[in-house]
């Protein structure tokens, strides 16, 4: 991302963002409500449309072609807070729809993957049952598993546990851990700090649409330079 | 004060409220002139003066009422059900007996009442629905447009078909439309007319159906690199369903006995046909009871119908 402003009416949602995330790189986002992680992480898959500077993904320009916004979709995952599954599909319905319409796969394919995605987040168990049915970590789960039958290159995470009871809280951060390890690139909005000491190799502060502060987790948490930071961090952690 | 004797005293609430209802139902049938004819038999010579009579036929046809309302109240809820349907069904009949119906010539018409005017009727009615639909599905799709020509077209079309009355558009289009060099024919013009109108209609269901889903749904589909259109077919749509089908079901049965206007234009409908066939032998009623209840057993084949896909529809999204 260079020089990347957005703007919802007049204001300024996005403020001179420059960021450049390497494969395999995992980069934490943290921030007050409303300073824009959301809207940062959106526009690398184009949910929301920045104004200006340039958004280069996976050697993809983005910009108003649809052709490159959908192949840069099709190399970018996308894990939601409140989950966003498709409640009228079953587990497995909702995994492999994409595979099936947008990448063109055959149907005994796409289900192969599909089980063994959601094996890869321990609930195959379930593959025919409604998301309704399921817990709320295990519905983040499915939309882990839902996700990676894209077979992404990134992966996209917007607060995927604060949505859920905190014994929840711990499944999907596991399954996000060995996502990590494996090698996945991941740009993750949380404020979980034990998951970003844990695999993050980039922390990043936002305030007010800027980017005030980045730095390794260690030292991000241990020693903030910035007085927004420090301020920050003190209410997360009481 | 009033409310605190309710909430305090339930039982006493509920007898006095009961007596008083008995005594409005009374008096309200006393007011619509209830006849103590039928009376006579029962009470030969007590109930001279005609007033007193009138009272008493009223007073006697509400404590029927009440009675019946409490043996009702024994049965369990489908025989309550069945029993309320069965008695006021034969109350319609009773009605329907005292015009002094000739059932021969019912008995003679019915045939060609149903073979051809419900047969057109359906045949109207089922191409319009389809119409309809398909146009409701564009129409409600181009109003969540963005683009502004789109949703200035679609905004027009819901607003005129749905302002103007069916009947003149049935005018319009049978009448106008030959104006222009464009001569349509009274089945044409009627399938025309109401595909419009009912798009227009069903156009504001879809949309609302639509709209009901929330944001989340179009972007987990789009995160997913779903295009547009697999999105609204794959995903928004089949959701929608559940709301849009209760209200699509009314408009369905609305538009049955909207065909009826049709008519107008001399389409050998039901309608058309009751109207005429009674005419010649100045037997009116007749024929509009009998085409009346035929409208009436289409509406319920189609509830029916309705129920079944409803319950369909709810099985695969609960949640
Ligand atoms: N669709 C929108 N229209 C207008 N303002 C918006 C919209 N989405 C977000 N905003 C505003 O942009 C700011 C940043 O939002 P967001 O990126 O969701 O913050 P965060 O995720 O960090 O809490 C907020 O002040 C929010 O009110
Ligand atoms: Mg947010």
């Amino acid at each position: 991302m260079k020089d990347v402003h957005k703007w919802y009416g007049s204001y300024h949602a996005l403020d001179d963002i420059n960021l450049t995330i390497a494969p395999r790189e995992k980069v934490v986002l943290c921030g007050p409500s409303g300073s824009g992680k959301s809207t940062l992480i959106r526009c690398i898959n184009r949910l929301e449309t920045h104004q200006s500077g340039r958004i280069v993904v996976g050697g993809i320009e983005l910009n108003d072609e649809e052709d490159r916004i959908d192949e840069v979709r099709r190399e970018v995952g996308m894990v939601f807070q409140h989950f966003n599954l498709f409640p009228h599909l079953t587990i497995l319905q909702n995994c492999i729809l994409a595979p099936l319409w947008v990448r063109k796969t055959p149907k005994k394919q796409a289900i192969d993957q599909a089980m063994h995605f959601l094996e890869r987040v321990r609930i195959p168990e379930q593959a025919n049952k409604f998301p309704g049915q399921l817990s709320g970590g295990q519905q983040q789960r499915v939309a882990i598993a839902r996700a990676l039958c894209m077979s992404p290159r990134i992966m996209l995470f917007d607060e995927p546990t604060s949505a859920l009871d905190p014994e929840m809280v711990k499944e999907v951060l596991d399954t996000m851990v060995s996502l990590a390890r494996e090698g996945m690139t991941m740009v993750c909005v949380t404020h979980e700090m034990g998951f970003a000491r844990q695999v993050a190799d980039r922390v990043i502060f936002m305030d007010q649409g800027r980017i005030v502060e980045e730095g390794k987790p260690a030292e991000f948490f241990d020693n903030p330079q910035n007085e927004r930071s420090k301020l920050f961090l003190s209410q997360i952690l009481h | 004060m009033i409310a605190t004797f309710i909430l305090s005293h339930p039982k006493a609430t509920k007898r006095i409220g009961g007596s008083v209802a008995i005594v409005l139902l009374a008096a309200m049938l006393y007011w619509m002139g209830v006849g103590p004819g039928w009376l006579q038999p029962f009470l030969p010579g007590a109930l001279q003066s005609p007033g007193a009579s009138r009272v008493a036929a009223a007073i006697v046809i509400s404590l029927l009422i009440a009675l019946n309302w409490k043996v009702l109240g024994l049965l369990p809820r489908l025989y309550q059900v069945g029993a309320v349907w069965a008695e006021l069904f034969a109350l319609l009949l009773l009605f329907f007996y005292s015009f002094n119906l000739s059932f021969s010539f019912i008995a003679k018409k019915i045939g060609f009442l149903i073979t051809q005017g419900v047969v057109t009727t359906l045949y109207i009615s089922v191409i319009s629905i389809v119409i309809a639909t398909i146009i409701a599905l564009i129409g409600a799709i181009a109003k969540l447009s963005k683009n502004g020509v789109v949703y200035g077209l679609a905004s027009f079309y819901t607003s005129l078909f749905r302002g103007l009355p069916l009947l003149m558009q049935i005018y319009i289009i049978y009448l106008g439309l030959p104006q222009v060099g464009y001569v349509i024919g009274a089945i044409p013009a009627g399938i025309l007319a109401l595909s419009l109108c009912y798009g227009a209609y069903m156009t504001e269901i879809f949309r609302a159906g639509i709209e009901s889903i929330p944001k989340g749904q179009t972007e987990g589909a789009t995160a997913l690199g779903l295009r547009p259109n697999h999105t609204m077919f794959l995903v928004i749509l089949p959701q929608a369903m559940r709301v849009i089908i209760p209200p699509t079901g009314n408009q369905f049965i609305a538009m049955l006995k909207d065909s009826s206007l049709v008519s107008v234009v001399g389409v050998w409908e039901i309608m058309y046909l009751a109207r005429t066939m009674g005419q010649k032998e100045f037997r009116h009623i007749e024929m509009l009871i009998t085409a009346s209840m035929i409208y009436w057993l289409l509406s319920i084949a189609l509830e029916i119908i309705q129920a079944r896909i409803e319950e369909r529809f709810g099985r695969s999204l609960k949640r």
